[in-house]
């Protein structure tokens, strides 16, 4: 366990929850082909859409069919970074009311939950993924639908940059999980933070359509915004749409929201435990 | 300088309220009313290293609170408070790193996971070096008998068995002060027995210094040598537990059995005795032991009446508890 590696370090604890968890989560098989299933279906669905969309006139479009069916498979592999919903196990604790006995625990409750993020996002993401592309890069051009599947990236340099922001997105994603976790310690319920956190998320990623496709005036805008970290910053340089210095542009737009949300979050995470309130004598 | 210092403790909090029925509703829409309400109203108390501390009384007294706040999960409103030198809500890291706590309605074992890759993991968010674990682990693992339930996970534990994976979990980091909140709440016999010889050990083998809440009055009676009273957010009594039912419930109790049905003794002097219970041959009296002595009382029967067995009792401890909160008007708000 990488946990081992460090038997003193001021991380042991946070290593060892991250792989704790992500060993946990990697035993729900039944939910990781569940899910697979259903991201099959909704990017056949998708890429219907698309097509039946460019047949009615592809010229003039921000990205060519080949790569909007890119950008949907990879949107559907990666589907389970999305912070949809707090932390179920964070939302268990504040209906509980354990939520305070976090503070029990001798270390920072923000990189705490952080780590808890990252290994419940990523322990989905990653048998959903491999299926992904199994399915979609391997098993669609075998049987004659290479035109509908997923391709590498066009270029070692695109590959590679798109490692460096698909970090980005993991990244960006633990700390909007957290501070939706916050919002709920802060409210004490989990329906508020995730009912409104799905659609927001859905549409400033760039999940339901690429923002290549929004309104030129809303562009700039839609592009800065720190949710296009999730889907559209790092799917765009995957097919080579941004390339060079415009892509380490989108790179370290990504960092600076980590690194804004980060803070953001720890400084409301103490305030909400803070002010918590803990009913029953 | 003691272990543990607390001074003018106060905790306050408000609370949103609203009229009753659909226009209180309504109404608190758009005007909140606050209730402030006091938990704490300035409690003071001290603990020397290797004490064992009994924290008594009704249910919103203010004793969930009170450890809250030693224990660094609750900030006060006022007041200080020094656990081996640190400001529990102030160097929360530190502090919580050297104390143990077990919440008896709560686990701190996770749900899913074996109890021994539940306290392998302990293991590393307090850093503790393996070596050193493993001989801990192992101590704790044959104290409380845990060694059949290591492998099985948590949720499918017996509360008892549950409790003494809790307890034996909250010692794994070698903490110098325990606190248990309800430890024995819904447990069945053989566990509170198990429960107590445990905490027993922790404290006179061990020298931890506990501290315990609870409505069990027998664990009271069979662990704790000091005794805080708390009621309505301040101390009431703050004693060793036999002085604390002296000064309450002095009075004994006498059991008769005569060899025929229980007469009416108005006829005798026995000042400072009242029947207590009547039962076909048998009479229960309470009698204060200051102004008439048992073998005197005892004579005085004998004389006018036949009798077939006696004995005398103290009253049960709940009952002591029940008359202390009367006498303050401490009972549940």
């Amino acid at each position: 366990m990488a946990a081992n590696l460090y038997p003193n370090g001021a991380l042991r604890p946070y290593l060892a929850v991250l792989a704790g968890r992500f060993q946990l989560m990697l035993q729900y098989r039944a939910a990781a082909l569940a899910g697979f299933a259903t991201q099959c279906w909704f990017g056949v669905i998708r890429i219907l859409v698309f097509a039946a969309f460019y047949a009615g006139g592809a010229a003039g479009q921000p990205l060519s069919l080949r790569d909007a069916v890119t950008y949907t498979w990879l949107g559907q592999a990666f589907l389970a970074f999305l912070p949809w919903n707090a932390d179920p196990d964070v939302a268990d604790m504040v209906r509980s009311g354990a939520v305070a006995y976090e503070r029990l625990r001798p270390v920072d409750t923000y990189a705490w939950w952080y780590a808890r993020a990252l290994a419940w996002s990523t322990a989905r993401v990653l048998p959903r993924a491999a299926l992904m592309v199994a399915f979609a890069s391997v098993l669609l051009p075998l049987v004659g639908l290479g035109k509908w599947s997923l391709p590498p990236p066009p270029t070692w340099s695109a590959a590679g940059l798109f490692a460096v922001s698909a970090l980005g997105m993991i990244l960006l994603s633990a700390a909007l999980t957290v501070i939706l976790n916050v919002i709920m310690t802060a409210t004490m319920s989990d329906r508020g933070a995730n009912t409104l956190a799905a659609p927001f998320v859905n549409l400033f990623s760039g999940m339901i359509i690429p923002l290549a496709f929004f309104p030129d005036a809303l562009r700039p805008f839609l592009r800065a915004q720190p949710i296009a970290g999730l889907v559209d910053i790092p799917f765009t340089i995957y097919f080579g749409g941004l390339t060079g210095a415009d892509a380490w542009r989108a790179i370290a737009l990504q960092a600076v929201w980590v690194v804004v949300l980060v803070l953001a979050g720890r400084w409301w995470l103490e305030r909400a435990l803070g002010r918590l309130q803990i009913q029953g004598g | 300088m003691p272990q543990i210092l607390v001074e003018g403790l106060a905790k306050t909090y408000r609370v949103a309220e609203r009229d009753p029925g659909t226009w209180g509703a309504v109404r608190g829409l758009v005007r909140r009313r606050w209730r402030t309400i006091e938990a704490l109203k300035g409690v003071d108390f001290s603990l020397e290293a290797g004490e064992l501390l009994g924290f008594i009384g009704p249910n919103g007294a203010g004793k969930s609170t009170t450890i809250k706040i030693l224990s660094g999960i609750l900030q006060p409103s006022e007041g200080r408070c020094e656990v081996g030198g640190l400001t529990p809500w102030r160097d929360r890291i530190r502090h919580v790193a050297r104390i143990g706590v077990v919440f008896g309605q709560r686990t701190q074992l996770w749900w899913d996971l074996p109890v021994i890759e539940g306290f392998d993991l302990l293991r590393d968010i307090y850093s503790v070096p393996p070596d050193r674990y493993r001989r801990t682990r192992d101590e704790l693992v044959g104290l409380m008998r845990l060694e059949k339930l290591l492998d099985q996970p948590v949720r499918q534990l017996s509360l008892g068995q549950r409790m003494r994976c809790e307890i034996a979990a909250a010692m794994l980091h070698e903490p110098s002060i325990l606190f248990l909140d309800e430890p024995t709440i819904g447990l069945d016999a053989p566990s509170k027995l198990a429960v107590r010889d445990f905490v027993r050990v922790l404290n006179k083998e061990r020298g931890v210094t506990v501290i315990l809440t609870t409505h069990d009055m027998h664990d009271i009676e069979a662990l704790a040598e000091r005794v805080i009273v708390i009621g309505n957010g301040t101390i009431l009594a703050d004693s060793p537990f036999e002085t604390l039912r002296q000064g309450v419930l002095a009075e004994r109790r006498m059991f008769i059995d005569f060899e025929a049905d229980a007469p009416d003794l108005a006829g005798l002097d026995l000042a400072g005795v009242t029947v207590h219970g009547r039962d076909g041959r048998a009479l229960e009296l309470a009698f204060d032991p200051r102004v008439i002595a048992a073998p005197q009382l005892i004579s005085r029967i004998t004389a006018a009446h036949s009798v077939a067995d006696i004995h005398v009792d103290e009253p049960a401890i709940e009952e002591v508890i029940a008359r202390f909160y009367d006498l303050h008007g401490a009972g549940e708000a």
